[in-house]
């Protein structure tokens, strides 16, 4: 118990601490940025900080910025009007936000997806790594909950973006990987299975607002028994990313 | 005359030496009145907004009470993590573990079990929404942040030997003290299918729980 206390003493200091270091401060150059009590819209306006005066950087959540005026106050202050201040250099600020720039630049998307596994639900994670405009390589995990058996698996595929432009745009997938099917209890021959998959897929994945991304996706599993006929299933999931 | 020449000599060194130290300290003195002609202020470069400290993320640990229907209440613990999408809007991933009581029918039947594991587990993914966004007042000197929110989402229950699509929502009042630490209470209902009991249908599974989250 003793042990937990100092670990979340160590991360109450180690957050104060760091959150000292690396003030930085701009000038305002609008008449005055209105600092909240807390980042967000509905909390109050307290204090507000004059044309001319210094601003100190303290930390970022979602688009506010916590700020420290030259008297000391702090306060939350908002992107759009921390981006009427000037950097010491006399340029404006400009701080980078989740846009459509911003998805045309991403690397990594991360989402989840829930839909139908031949008849059974399924919801899935996946994990996007982008190396060029049109392709990147996802990893998926999904767990399967049906009527007669329960299930999971996982996947490695290579994605395809015919038009990365197109607010909707559509994709091509290919990969393989497991899936382990766990018959209920209740019924007669319970076997567990672990077989490969073969995937094929198409989607559409668009840009939503902010860091979202929805996605509909179709894909067809190949599922390599160690029976004699191989199996096929069809999976239809729908959900949301977003990205990095 | 050997005294004499050695006096001279000093004479000739010392002047020399006090000729020379003189000289050499009006040169000092030019020196430091010399005018500065590069001014050594700061200097200016641009601010450097990737190393501004950012805080979406936020873990949190609750514990309370999951009342399990047909199964008693016990105490629930469980770990989360969220990322705040916007101001508003927050993705989160939980994961949950109980133990059940006895259900009625397992008291008065004498003996029938109808579980052989008494342990819940379950896991969601929920997106939340800052409803009601305020200020606390604790004393006259003091105020704190707070807000209510509405949660709900997907997941999966393991109960009673089975895998069971979960639907959960929710409400809470988060109240932070600093900017970095949340302490909320939360009320959640998961709902699943089951049919231990005899006949399919619909459990409501109610927790309260009481949350310490810290932002990174």
């Amino acid at each position: 118990m003793r042990g937990l206390w100092l670990v979340i003493g160590f991360f109450l200091l180690s957050a104060s601490a760091g959150a000292e270091d690396d003030v930085q401060f701009v000038v305002v150059a609008d008449p005055y940025i209105e600092l909240h009590t807390g980042p967000g819209t509905g909390y109050p306006i307290t204090q507000i900080i004059e044309r001319g005066e210094e601003v100190g950087i303290l930390k970022r959540r979602t688009d506010w910025f916590k700020v420290r005026s030259p008297a000391g106050h702090e306060g939350w202050a908002n992107r759009t009007q921390m981006e009427l201040t000037l950097q010491p250099s006399g340029k404006a600020t400009e701080f980078p936000s989740a846009g459509r720039d911003a998805f045309d630049e991403r690397t990594w998307e991360w989402g989840v997806l829930a839909g139908d596994f031949g008849g059974a639900t399924t919801y899935a994670g996946y994990g996007s790594y982008r190396f060029s405009r049109h392709l990147a390589v996802e990893v998926n995990a999904s767990q399967i909950l049906g009527n007669f058996s329960d299930g999971w698996a996982v996947s490695a595929n290579i994605v395809h973006t015919f038009v990365p432009e197109w607010r909707a745009s559509p994709f091509f997938s290919l990969g393989t990987g497991m899936i382990h099917i766990e018959p209920k209890a209740a019924l007669a021959q319970t076997q567990d299975r672990d077989d490969q998959t073969a995937i094929v897929g198409v989607g559409i994945s668009s840009y939503l607002s902010r860091r979202f991304i929805v996605r509909l996706e179709y894909k067809s599993y190949v599922v390599l028994s160690s029976r004699n006929e191989n199996e096929d299933v069809e999976e239809w999931k729908a959900g949301f990313a977003v990205f990095f | 005359m050997e005294s004499r020449i050695r006096s001279i000599f000093l004479t000739t060194a010392v002047t020399a030496t006090f000729l020379s130290l003189g000289a050499s300290n009006a040169w000092a003195q030019d020196s430091e009145a010399a005018p500065e002609v590069i001014d050594p202020a700061v200097e200016r470069r641009d601010i450097d907004v990737a190393a501004i400290d950012t805080e979406d993320f936020e873990v949190t640990a609750f514990f309370g009470l999951m009342s399990v229907e047909d199964f008693e209440s016990g105490g629930v613990y469980g770990a989360r993590l969220g990322y705040h999408i916007s101001e508003s809007f927050f993705a989160e991933a939980s994961f949950g573990a109980t133990k059940v009581g006895t259900s009625s029918f397992e008291k008065l039947g004498g003996g029938a079990e109808l579980l052989s594991n008494r342990d819940l587990t379950y896991y969601d993914l929920s997106l939340g929404y800052n409803l009601f966004p305020g200020e606390v007042f604790v004393g006259s000197k003091r105020a704190m942040n707070s807000v209510v929110y509405l949660v709900g989402g997907l997941g999966s229950t393991n109960f009673a030997e089975d895998n069971h699509f979960t639907i959960n929502v929710g409400f809470g009042v988060k109240v932070l003290p600093t900017d970095y630490v949340a302490i909320s209470l939360e009320v959640r209902d998961y709902m699943f299918d089951i049919d231990i009991t005899g006949e399919n249908k619909t459990t409501h599974n109610l927790q309260g729980t009481l949350n310490i989250s810290y932002f990174f």
